[in-house]
Parts: C-alpha cells; sequence; structure tokens
C-alpha cells in the first residue's frame, strides 16, 4: 500500500483551475521533486495535500485512509507536514515558540527540540529571536524544523531555495543531507534543477496543472525535463504554423 | 523566420524602474515592430509586468524614453497613450462587473478608444464578434467564467482600436480548448495589422504565435531572438531551472 495516493484530483482557486485530473502515488522512503513552471500548480497540489486548499474533485489518501475532507490540523496530527512557501512563521513569536508550538501537535518519534538545533546549527543563537527579526535562511531553517518537530511521515517542501542566496542555500541542504538519506519521504519543490535531482529519487515534473512527466531521477536527463517542463515538445506535435 | 523590427513601432531605450531600493528594470531596451509578434518569457520577478506597464503608461519610468511611432511619449500618461493605439491586457481581467459585457467594450471604444457613436457601436459589435462574445453581449461581466472575462479583456482592448496590443498572460488557467481558440483570436489581431507584445509563462502556447522572443531575468534582457533558439539558450534554461542545469 502507498503512503500517499491522489486519484484525479482538481484544485481550483475561484475561476482558475490550478490542478488538472492529477494522479500519484507515493512509496515510503521515496523524495519526489516536484517541478515545473509559475503556475503549474505544484504549491497548490502540496496544499490540497496538507490540507491547506480543498479539492474540488478526486480524493486524497494516506497511509489507507481517505483524507480528502479531513482537516489540516489531522492530517498533521496523523503525519503529513508542509513547510509552505513564504515560510509562514508567526513572526511575533520567538524560534523556539515557533517550534514548541508544533510540539503541542505530540507526535513522537526522532525530532526533538534539540535534533532540531543540531540538524540546524544557524538556529542556536537565535533560539529567542523573534521570527520576525531572522534572515530568509534562518526563517526556513526554522520553518523546516516546525514541521520536523511534528515527526511527519511526509514532510511537503515548498520552494526551498527562493529568495535565498546560493551560500544559504548550501548550507541548508548540507543541513538536510542526514534528513534526505535518512529514509524521509517527502515531496520537494525546487526551482533549482540539479539541486532537486542531486537529492530525489523521483521527478514529477507539472505543466498548466497537470503531470507531464514522472519518473525515476536517475533516469531523466536534462533536455527530457527542459521540453516537459515548458511543454516545448507538445508544441512540436502539435505543428507550428 | 522572424521580421527584424525595423521601423519600431513602439520601442523603450534605457528603461529604469525603481520601487524604492528595488530596481525592477534595469537598463531595457526593447523593441516592437508593426504588425510583429514578440512574446516575453522569464521567471518570476524579471520585471516583465512592469515593462509593459512602463510601455503603456500604467508606470511611469525611472529613467530611459518609450517612444511610439518616432515620438516621444515618455511623459503621456496611460490614457493619452490609449489614444494613440497602446492597449494593454490586465493579468487579472477586472471588468465592470455590474455593467454587460457590450457596456464594458462601449466604455474601452468611447472612453479608451476615443470613438463615438455609430463607429464606436460598430467597432464594438466587431469586437464582440472576434473574441466570440456576441452570445454573451448583455450578460453581466460578474457573471462570466474564466475564458469569457479574459476574452472581454481582449475584447476591451481591441475596442480602442489599438495598433499595439500588450497581452498580460492572458492564457493563463485556460484549458487546452480554450488555448487554441486563443490563439486563433491573437493571429487574427496580427492579420488586422496589429503588432503583439505577448507576456506568457505556458512558453508552447506562445510559439505558436509569436516570431521573435525576449527573455527576462532580474530586470534585464538576456536573449532576444528567433523563439526556439532563445528556449534553447543555456543562459534562458539557467534562469528557470538554476545553473548549472546542463
Amino acid at each position: 500500500m502507498s503512503l500517499l495516493s491522489v486519484d484525479r484530483l482538481d484544485v481550483r482557486h475561484g475561476l482558475l483551475q490550478a490542478v488538472r485530473e492529477v494522479s500519484f502515488a507515493l512509496e515510503e522512503g521515496e523524495v519526489l521533486a516536484l517541478v515545473g513552471a509559475n503556475g503549474a500548480g505544484k504549491s497548490t497540489l502540496l496544499r490540497a495535500i496538507a490540507g491547506a486548499h480543498q479539492p474540488s474533485a478526486g480524493s486524497i489518501a494516506f497511509d489507507g485512509a481517505d483524507v480528502t475532507s479531513m482537516r489540516a490540523h489531522k492530517r498533521v496530527a496523523r503525519g503529513i507536514a508542509l513547510v509552505p512557501e513564504g515560510r509562514r512563521l508567526f513572526g511575533d513569536m520567538s524560534v523556539e515558540e515557533n517550534l514548541r508550538v508544533a510540539m503541542r501537535v505530540d507526535r513522537r518519534g526522532h525530532w526533538t527540540l534539540d535534533r532540531v538545533m543540531e540538524l540546524f546549527p544557524m538556529l542556536i543563537e537565535r533560539r529567542n529571536s523573534l521570527a520576525g527579526n531572522l534572515s530568509g535562511g534562518e526563517r526556513q531553517a526554522a520553518a523546516i524544523g516546525r514541521a520536523l518537530l511534528t515527526n511527519p511521515r511526509l514532510l511537503l517542501l515548498d520552494e526551498v531555495s527562493l529568495g535565498l542566496a546560493p551560500v544559504v542555500v548550501e548550507q541548508l541542504y548540507k543541513s538536510m543531507t542526514s534528513l534526505l538519506e535518512g529514509g524521509a519521504t517527502l515531496i520537494l519543490v525546487e526551482q533549482e534543477l540539479n539541486r532537486a535531482l542531486s537529492v530525489a529519487t523521483r521527478v514529477l515534473c507539472m505543466l498548466e496543472g497537470k503531470i507531464v512527466l514522472d519518473g525515476p531521477a536517475k533516469a531523466m536527463s536534462r533536455e527530457l525535463i527542459v521540453d516537459a517542463y515548458f511543454g516545448l515538445r507538445r508544441a512540436a506535435v502539435q505543428g507550428l504554423r | 523566420m522572424g521580421r527584424p523590427p525595423t521601423g519600431a513601432i513602439l520601442s523603450g531605450a534605457g528603461l529604469h524602474k525603481r520601487f524604492g531600493a528595488l530596481t525592477v528594470l534595469d537598463d531595457v531596451s526593447f523593441s516592437v515592430g508593426a504588425e510583429e509578434a514578440v512574446g516575453i518569457v522569464g521567471p518570476n520577478g524579471a520585471g516583465k509586468t512592469t515593462l509593459l506597464s512602463v510601455l503603456a503608461g500604467g508606470l511611469p519610468a525611472s529613467g530611459g524614453n518609450v517612444r511610439f511611432r518616432g515620438a516621444d511619449v515618455t511623459s503621456a500618461d496611460a490614457s493619452e497613450r490609449s489614444r494613440l493605439g497602446i492597449a494593454k491586457t490586465h493579468q487579472v481581467p477586472r471588468p465592470f462587473g455590474g455593467l454587460t459585457v457590450f457596456e464594458n467594450v462601449y466604455v474601452a471604444a468611447t472612453a479608451g478608444g476615443g470613438h463615438r457613436g455609430a463607429k464606436a457601436y460598430r467597432g464594438c459589435m466587431d469586437v464582440l464578434e472576434l473574441c466570440d462574445m456576441l452570445g454573451a453581449a448583455n450578460r453581466r461581466a460578474e457573471t462570466l467564467g474564466l475564458l469569457d472575462r479574459k476574452r472581454l479583456e481582449l475584447a476591451r482592448v481591441l475596442a480602442t482600436d489599438p495598433v499595439v496590443v500588450l497581452l498580460d498572460e492572458i492564457g493563463g488557467g485556460l484549458t487546452d480548448e480554450e488555448t487554441v481558440a486563443l490563439v486563433g483570436t491573437i493571429r487574427e489581431m496580427q492579420r488586422r495589422g496589429m503588432a503583439i507584445v505577448w507576456i506568457e509563462h505556458i512558453v508552447h502556447v506562445l510559439l505558436q504565435v509569436v516570431e521573435r522572443l525576449v527573455c527576462m531575468v532580474a530586470g534585464r534582457v538576456i536573449a532576444d531572438g528567433e523563439p526556439r533558439a532563445v528556449m534553447s539558450d543555456p543562459a534562458v534554461v539557467d534562469a528557470y531551472l538554476g545553473s548549472g542545469a546542463r
């Protein structure tokens, strides 16, 4: 049985349909890189899986149970954690307070406050700083740490590198190596293709709300992904002009 | 392929746009020739929408100048440029919700295009037909779905009788069939002699129309040329997918 199973999912933002009949299954231990251009539907898909956005059709099953209409906080209790785009920390609370919010879910496991601090040493001296005063990289580390403290079985990471300096991105990924190599199951939205390919076991490319490419990371060539990303092969098939 | 932009009809030279400390356009020069169709691509934050706004007069440039048919229009506002024949659609259509489709288009023809009386009326009917909206002419705009809102946005622009049409992501969120219809309408606009500048994330749709493609990254133009050559330019691929994605 797959850990996550998404079946013919439609998700809308008012008049706009962002996700169109998306189906895929994720096994425990898979690291899935979700790639695609702006507006392809990646973040919306993640939010729907996390319960932050209600789909208009289709279903989501997690660990065998249908969670399609389950509220987001109940999904967290079952082991789905989302690190949203823009980090979304509580700016008026300290780093530690932000992390402790997640601990109230009371899912015990490998991740403790100390282990998160060990994973992201940059947070140690910022422990009592207001989250609103953190740098972009520190915010991202705190947001990932907050998600980890729910000891998720499925971690959803949206736009890890967005807005961060390359050196900070490097530092974050270096910190996450143990996480990525330790058998965690996650879906990663990452604009930097090389970065995504270096950590993922599988790549899924979206275009205009649909999955246009899905396969093992090892089998993916740059050309294949670039064509899918821009829909260029489709343009060729349609016979231009 | 690609008509050389000799005798640019609309051009911006050395354009800068700053919002406080943030530089969104950093010395951008851009031009479109008469009846030419140019696409603009680039990742989020590249400055594409800002460039269109500066060309259309919605935003004043912080530096550089905009010329239309050889005349300097840098200090003309959007309404003056609209009367001259420069029209722009918006990413999020904002029709007058309480007015009908026809009334929305009529406002554009009269207030935006400066047309009057029977000519304005006939122009509106023609535009509604071109945009396949005659059947919805008497519907209130607020009742329209996404496709019809986009069509109305296009119709409002066309009703001003433009020479240059600047399109900002008019194809986003449409189904494949709807996109085919949109491409047909835009090709017809070009056939009627309009110049087109089109920002679109859906590259394969854009490539069905444009003869030249410009890629912007972080406020600068990094590629300009034949569309497929631009899309396979390593610098363009890097801009989207990170450096060293080759």
